[in-house]
């Protein structure tokens, strides 16, 4: 957080800077529409930021000044001098209270409500009060754009000279000590160009991160529960571009907290979870960035979008009536436009969009709406790769070379060997590779030098489909700085951009998602779609479903099951106070919802949790199915976990926990602690004791195998052996009345207690 | 009178203003762009910088030469860089640049790059502005 507030108070320092020189002109020229728009974005601006850093004086100030400047805007007022001045007052205000911040000084907050007051129409000049305050110097400076590519051209100019004289160095005989002092260069070089580069690019996730806090706090402002999903946090991004798309992001995402995501009461009302979904995205897509933010909320009405628009007289009717929807949807853009009526500290009016689509359009990008009425808003911002490091991989293609950025890249093959295979549907090639078919692309004849038997498949993942991309050969690995090629050679479809590696030879690479596009490969609108849905649900947990033997329809966990075989009804007993069952020499616990007796067989299920087995008799097994993430819980505890609907139907889910918690047996396993029973009444032991302590998860033994050494040793307490004292000892009297630390044999609480405490307590 | 370029394309001589050119090189080894367009000669390698090659003469329509040209004039067109190939440079020389005489009409490509004509020691030399080579600026810019 304290990194975010430092570039805050250093923004707000460098606009502040900028904007003076607007101020004063507002100043002489109240009227003029763009100093207005500067002053305004300004203050939005620091609203914004205000919010997430958690600022209130700051939030209270720049939202009244955005008020009164928004109604300038939409001319209910008009700004005459005293107007100005009492906006320019809170300006200065808003410059002071953040140069104290960054000085760590108190500033008195008395005269804010004068200021704000002083914004009211017929309000009394504010004379401004100004403080002196001290700067703090700076751990950090800002640098021109521009210094750091030329710094990033002077570096790439040095990796070349020094390939160079590596060259003539090796072609000129080897000396030593040139070549120490060389190596000892290209060190340096390579550390210098990993920290220039570094000036540069950043993760997304430093965007990101301030993400969660603000999504927690917006939310509970508002009385509404979102879950925000990050992913591609990894991304990594131009600085600049991050910078620039900071306040674009913090708008869409209050937007979407504020305007999209629905109260809990009503979403309830509408069947939707009552926590709202928000998924905020980063990905690389050709030679873009594309960050997509994605609610579950109302949409954009743009019905009312539409008549907001008519009623404030921006378009006319009959322009309006000729759009399509998603120009309507575009209409959100319109500056000074809001869709909902009541303006909240959160995100205003509506306002911000158009000021967001100006930050994004400024850098080059694009903002793509995709709006689902009732189901959500889909806003995905394209940010153009300006400048980027790509982990590649080379591919030769006959005598050329080409990088595939390796993100795409699934796998590589050598043709060859029982595993790929090649051949023509038709005239289109396609490749077996261990059983999945896929498209295969030729790349040396897509691009022109002839069709030649592919030697190497790299297998990529393009937009809704993977294929595979033969080439000559696959070199090796760098790391490369890719630009924008120029737009004739983008036109092409084929290359995501250009680099320059060490060779000194200039290298395209490839939009693998371009190729297949060019190639005419179309994996369908529905596998997309597909995809997308996948990602959005969990891999649910499979389950047997079956009829019991009660004639509920009933599920089972998949993966606790061994097998479901035949049993004759023979073999199933109720003895020992309990339903077992045996089978294979073994009797293990066997549950049963019904009644099983009247049948010759009865189909059983066996249930394993790793260590204890039960049998689980049903009536018939009927299919396998995915349980839904939602399971209504069952009203007592007991063998049944829950509801879920299946296809309609409820389905009772049994409960795991339960069936082996009640019915496994605490087993014979063969970790379980060795307790050995010692001296000349070991047979007494043997008879009465072994089972009430096979019964409480103890193994029990009369004679230690070799390397055995037992947890406990139980003995009579008149026994007079004290061999092994490394062991504890759990002595027994006959006599139900003992003062020693004894224990009465007939008291069983007490006897398992002292095995447990001698045991370390199971 | 402003600074004049002046070059050989095609065996004519050309005129281009200097404020279009950035710099003349000698252009080493070019990378084809496959599937790109006949003028987009392919990417050469200028110190630290990619600069896209342009076939002049492939630009304008005509013929290829017999011998590639080497020399080269780099332009920037929408912040990219641009090497434009051509046969020889002459000189450097200040003129005055006059329209186009009425009814002498250009042919081929030289149609979209011709401005006006200078006229040196009285031969007439036509003067051309770069990114009219240039392949896909011109319709990205509309």
């Amino acid at each position: 957080m304290d990194d975010l507030l430092q570039e805050f108070i250093a923004e707000t320092r460098e606009t502040l800077e900028a904007l003076s020189g607007e101020i004063v002109a507002w100043e002489s020229a109240p009227d003029d529409r763009d100093r207005l728009d500067a002053i305004f974005r300004f203050v939005h601006t620091v609203k914004g930021s205000c919010g997430f850093l958690d600022l209130p004086r700051l939030a209270r100030l720049s939202h009244a000044a955005e008020d009164v400047l928004a109604a300038v805007r939409s001319g209910e007022r008009t700004p005459d001098t005293r107007l100005v001045n009492a906006v320019l007052a809170i300006v200065d205000r808003i410059g002071e209270i953040v140069e104290a911040i960054d000085a760590g000084h108190a500033l008195d907050d008395s005269g804010e409500d004068l200021l704000i007051a002083a914004l009211d129409t017929g309000a009394e000049m504010a004379v401004p009060q100004s403080a002196v305050t001290p700067r703090s110097p700076s751990r950090s400076v800002r640098l021109n754009v521009d210094l750091l590519d030329r710094m990033m051209s002077g570096m790439s100019d040095m990796v070349l000279a020094r390939n160079e004289l590596a060259r003539r160095v090796r072609d000129g005989g080897a000396n030593p000590v040139v070549e120490a002092a060389l190596e000892r260069l290209s060190l340096t070089v390579a550390e210098m160009r990993d920290t220039v580069t570094r000036t540069r690019m950043q993760k997304i996730d430093a965007l990101f991160s301030a993400l969660p806090r603000m999504v927690r706090d917006t939310a509970t402002e508002l009385g509404k529960s979102v879950a925000l999903h990050i992913e591609g946090s990894d991304v990594e991004l131009d600085r600049e571009m991050i910078e620039m798309m900071r306040d674009p992001l913090v708008h869409i995402v209050r937007n979407s907290i504020d305007h999209g995501i629905e109260a809990p009461a009503l979403r309830r009302a509408l069947g939707k979870r009552e926590n709202g979904w928000l998924n905020v995205a980063a990905r690389q897509s050709g030679n873009q960035i594309v960050i997509e933010i994605a609610d579950d909320g109302q949409g954009v009405d743009t019905d009312r979008l539409v008549a907001k628009v008519a009623s404030a007289g921006l378009r006319s009717d009959a322009q309006l009536r000729a759009m399509s929807e998603q120009a309507k949807l575009d209409l959100i853009f319109e500056p000074g436009l809001s869709t909902k009526d009541m303006a909240t500290a959160i995100s205003g009016r509506g306002v911000g969009m158009d000021v967001v689509r100006a930050n994004v359009e400024q850098i080059g990008g694009r903002i793509e709406l995709r709006n689902t009425p009732g189901r959500g808003l889909r806003i995905a911002i394209h940010v153009p790769l300006t400048l980027s490091i790509m982990s590649t991989i080379g591919v030769g293609v006959r005598d050329q070379r080409f990088a595939i950025s390796r993100q795409v890249i699934e796998e590589i093959v050598r043709v060859g060997g029982d595993m790929i295979r090649i051949d023509r549907i038709g005239d289109t090639l396609s490749a077996t590779v261990r059983d999945r078919r896929m498209p295969l692309i030729d790349l040396g004849d897509l691009l022109g030098f002839g069709p030649r038997p592919p030697l190497m498949l790299v297998i990529v993942s393009a937009s809704g489909g993977s294929y595979a991309l033969a080439v000559d050969s696959v070199l090796d690995h760098e790391e490369l700085v890719i630009k924008p090629a120029a737009p004739a050679i983008m036109a092409t479809g084929v290359y995501a951009g250009q680099t320059l590696p060490d060779s000194g030879l200039p290298m395209l690479m490839l939009d693998c998602a371009g190729i297949a596009h060019v190639a005419g490969l179309v994996f369908g609108r529905e596998a997309m779609v597909e995809e997308v849905e996948a990602e959005a649900v969990v891999p649910g947990v499979q389950a047997l479903l079956f009829d019991d033997l009660d004639g509920v329809r009933r599920a089972l966990p998949l993966s606790v099951i061994d097998r479901v075989e035949p049993v004759p009804a023979a073999a199933i007993r109720f003895s020992a106070g309990r339903l077992r069952l045996s089978v294979e020499g073994a009797i293990i616990p066997l549950v049963a919802l019904g009644e099983w007796a009247a049948r010759p067989t009865v189909s059983v299920v066996r249930l394993r949790d790793g260590s204890a087995e039960i049998g689980y008799a049903i009536g018939e097994a009927l299919d396998i199915v995915e349980l839904p993430e939602t399971v209504v819980p069952a009203h007592n505890a007991g063998p049944i976990a829950g509801v879920v609907a299946i296809d309609g139907d409820q389905i009772e889910v049994i409960d795991l926990h339960w069936l082996f918690a009640s019915h496994a047996d605490a087993g014979t396993v063969s970790d379980a602690p060795l307790c050995l029973f010692d001296g000349p009444e070991t047979a007494w032991m043997t008879t009465f004791l072994k089972p009430v302590l096979e019964g409480a998860g103890y193994r029990v033994a009369t004679a230690l195998r070799p390397g055995e050494t037992p947890r406990v040793v139980v003995r009579m307490s008149d026994d007079p052996t004290g061999s092994a004292a490394t062991v504890p000892v759990v002595r027994l009297r006959r006599d139900a009345d003992g003062d020693d630390d004894s224990i009465f044999r007939y008291d069983r609480p007490a006897l398992l207690a002292a095995v447990a405490r001698s045991t370390g307590g199971r | 009178m402003a600074l004049f370029l002046i070059a050989q394309i095609a065996g004519r001589p050309v005129a281009i203003e200097s404020s279009q050119v950035e710099s003349v090189v000698d252009i080493g080894t070019v990378i084809p762009v496959p599937r790109a367009e006949r003028q987009v000669r392919g990417l050469a390698a200028l110190r630290s910088r990619v600069v896209t090659v342009i076939d002049t003469r492939a630009a304008l329509g005509l013929d290829a030469a017999e011998v590639d040209a080497g020399r080269a004039i780099i332009t920037i067109v929408e912040g990219h860089y641009y090497a434009i190939l051509v046969d020889a440079l002459d000189d450097v020389a200040p003129f005055e640049l006059a329209p186009l005489s009425a009814g002498i009409l250009l042919d081929k490509g030289w149609l979209k790059v011709g401005r006006g004509i200078v006229e040196r020691e009285g031969e007439p030399i036509l003067a051309i502005a770069l990114d009219g080579l240039i392949p896909g600026a011109l319709a990205l810019a509309a």
